[in-house]
């Protein structure tokens, strides 16, 4: 089966199995973006016929939340909080870092395609700020050091 | 004989390396030939103590933190499996000063069990709120409630039990149970800390309240950010149906509750309860005019209760103890107890429950031990993102809704972060506006394009323009925010932004109070 084929196989999977919950166009997209990593084109004819609705319609919500993305993310994805409490800690300083280190800005995906940095706004680890997470993992107190560590250790 | 470890998995004790610790436990355990029996219970919410370790002993539970990877061997040569001394040893954890003055009764047990053990539930008066609810009807359910006092810990301070009561009077073939747990303040982590912590007391607050007024479903609407929480949630979930307490037939009453995790997608207005009930129908997340009420028509068009994951999780000791026991708790209008959380530049920063009535100097100075790095503390905000900047002429002002709105302030989720002298307000307030800007759902003008606009007010007041122009058109825009916006984003915006400038003026580039009128 071609890429785009077996794409195209999931996105149907996922839809048809999720179309019948009641309100399921967000649970659809975060199965397709859990799946893909991100929301293909693709995904919105797909979703727009099976659940009656236009592809305005599916843009239209994708684009509205600041979690789905329409284009594949880095190897990695860099989630730094800008909240107030992190704020209090130096989470400004740690971004100004955090970008320079990683020649990127928020949104931004490197060059090599290793890393995406999002901005967050509170991770509720408010108690152990400035917070930021990385993929799954989640890390309190951290400093330009501790962050050049962390990314150290996932081989940048 | 095995000797019980905890250890919590609670994401501030994660970030703080709780894991590594955790497998180095385990680890050294094995290698010295001891048994041990590791527990990732949630966490007690002292987290300048995080990772804390705790070992069961015959005189109760002792601590060690915080506990770094370089520790554990030393740990295990001292003998810390008794309680033996060690320099990290910080004796029984339940007379911590910081926890023993607290007032637990909605976190009775964060901490204590281990969060998707429906038998350390069951074992810690878990599940005895349901069992007095299936006993009574749904009437005097919702009376217990509103006799409680018990006030909608989310944000507005709605009285829970008129809520239910608009519900349980309604009438329809289909009624549901939202739970709002969508915590998108900065500063506050209580919700996600139950979640995490003890997932079985929401699970048992929302059954009741599904009973109480004839709701078979409902939601948890979860914030997408929270990926711990969602798999405490639908571990302890999927328990609970294999246990009969969730599903056809609870516990052979006869009675229905279905119940089901939803994610959100990282939209803070989603938290709005109307906006949050777009988003579950699966729809962009724009505010709803009210009326009609969610409790009248919410849902689907359906009724619905949308509550706090605090207000929902602080129901099973209500039916547990009954309305009154929680009642004399707290001051004035205030009832029961609020988690309070202390965040941002603190020394002590952690979870403190306590009953109503206590003021923001003894929680900033009692318990949370004065700034973090012993500077003066030259601002608070209490709320949230939409919550007043105060200054210290006013902590002393206790914990309750009145007063506080007294003073042009609110109480909101508890979440209370703390700015040292190096602080710049008038930097804040830009940032309260920007973040309306981000966050804004876009349906009312003052909000969507007044927020920008301040931004570039705040912008032209920070470099020193024209500041005679510029305060008044900021006061004049946060005034068309405060009484055009459809919902309380664009509506609270000037909170934070209008005490910054009233309390702080010299941030602004004023000499004086006088000049920022
Ligand atoms: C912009 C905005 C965000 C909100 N976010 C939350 C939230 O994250 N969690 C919450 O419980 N309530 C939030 N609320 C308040 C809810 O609209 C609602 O009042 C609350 O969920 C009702 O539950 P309660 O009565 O138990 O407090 C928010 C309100 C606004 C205007
Ligand atoms: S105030 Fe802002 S967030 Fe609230 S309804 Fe209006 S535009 Fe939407
Ligand atoms: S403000 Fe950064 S984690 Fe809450």
């Amino acid at each position: 089966m071609t890429e785009t084929a077996s794409m195209q196989t999931t996105l149907q999977d996922i839809t048809t199995r999720l179309k019948d919950k009641p309100g399921a166009l967000l649970p659809i997209l975060h199965e397709i973006q859990n799946a893909f990593g991100y929301i293909p084109k693709d995904s919105i004819t797909v979703i727009a016929s099976e659940l009656n609705l236009s592809r305005a319609e599916v843009h239209g919500v994708i684009s509205f939340y600041h979690y789905f993305r329409e284009s594949a993310p880095g190897h990695h994805t860099i989630h730094l909080c800008r909240a107030e409490s992190c704020q209090a800690m130096g989470s400004k300083q740690l971004e100004a870092h955090v970008k320079n280190r990683l020649g990127i800005d928020f949104h931004e995906t490197t060059p090599d395609g290793k890393f995406s940095l999002e901005p967050v706004y509170c991770l509720g680890l408010c108690s152990c700020s400035p917070a930021m997470q990385i993929d799954s993992e989640v890390f309190g107190r951290v400093s330009p050091e501790t962050f050049d560590r962390s990314l150290a250790k996932i081989g940048a | 004989m095995t000797v019980t470890v905890y250890i919590s998995c609670d994401s501030g004790a994660l970030a703080l390396g709780a894991e590594r610790i955790a497998q180095s436990v385990s680890r050294e355990a094995q290698q010295r030939g001891i048994d041990i029996r590791l527990i990732r219970n949630g966490s007690r919410g002292l987290f300048w103590l995080e990772p804390l370790v705790e070992v069961q002993t015959d005189q109760g539970r002792i601590a060690y933190g915080p506990v770094q990877g370089h520790d554990v061997s030393g740990l295990f040569d001292s003998g810390f499996l008794n309680g033996s001394p060690h320099s990290l040893f910080l004796g029984l954890t339940e007379e911590l000063p910081f926890f023993k003055k607290q007032q637990r009764l909605t976190f009775a047990r964060v901490g204590l069990t281990d969060p998707v053990s429906l038998e350390d539930y069951l074992a810690h008066d878990g599940y005895r709120g349901l069992h007095n609810a299936l006993t009574i009807s749904g009437a005097d359910i919702v009376r217990q409630v509103t006799d409680s006092g018990l006030r909608g810990r989310g944000g507005a301070a709605f009285p829970t039990g008129i809520k239910w009561n608009t519900v349980l009077n309604a009438e329809a073939d289909q009624k549901y149970i939202i739970c709002n747990a969508d915590e998108g303040d900065s500063g506050t982590f209580s919700d996600r800390m139950v979640m995490e912590g003890d997932p079985f007391v929401l699970i048992e607050g929302m059954t009741i309240a599904g009973i109480a007024v004839g709701a078979t479903q409902g939601y948890i609407y979860l914030r997408v950010e929270y990926p711990h929480a969602h798999k405490a949630l639908t571990t302890a979930i999927a328990k609970a149906y294999a246990a009969g307490y969730l599903g056809q037939n609870i516990l052979g009453s006869g009675k229905t509750f279905d119940l089901e995790v939803r994610l959100g997608a990282g939209a803070y207005v989603c938290g709005e309860e109307t906006s949050l009930m777009e988003s579950l129908e699966g729809k962009r997340g724009l505010v709803r005019f009210k009326p009609p009420l969610p409790a009248i028509s919410g849902l689907f068009g359906k009724p619905t209760i949308v509550n706090n994951v605090i207000s929902l999780a602080s129901v099973p000791i209500i039916l547990d103890k009954g309305g009154e026991f929680y009642r004399d708790f707290g001051m004035g209008r205030s009832r029961g107890t609020l988690p309070v959380q202390l965040a941002g530049n603190i020394k002590y920063p952690g979870l403190v429950e306590l009953a109503f009535g206590l003021t923001l100097r003894e929680l900033l100075y009692d318990f949370g031990g004065g700034s973090a790095n012993g500077k003066p503390i030259k601002a608070v905000q209490v709320g949230g993102p939409l919550g007043a900047y105060l200054p210290e002429s006013q902590f002393d002002i206790p914990l309750d809704y009145e007063a506080f709105a007294a003073i042009w302030a609110v109480v909101g989720h508890g979440g209370i972060v703390v700015f040292d002298d190096t602080v710049d307000m008038a930097e804040m307030a830009r940032y309260s506006m920007e973040f309306c800007a981000i966050e804004s759902c876009g349906k009312c003008t003052p909000c969507r394009i007044g927020s920008t606009r301040g931004m570039e007010v705040l912008d032209d007041i920070i470099n020193g323009r024209e500041l005679n122009k510029n305060i008044p058109l900021l006061r004049d825009l946060c005034d068309t925010l405060l009484n055009g916006s459809l919902c309380a984003l664009g509506g609270m915006t000037p909170y934070p932004v209008l005490s910054a400038l009233n309390h702080f003026p010299l941030d602004f580039g004023l000499t004086d109070q006088a000049d920022a009128a």
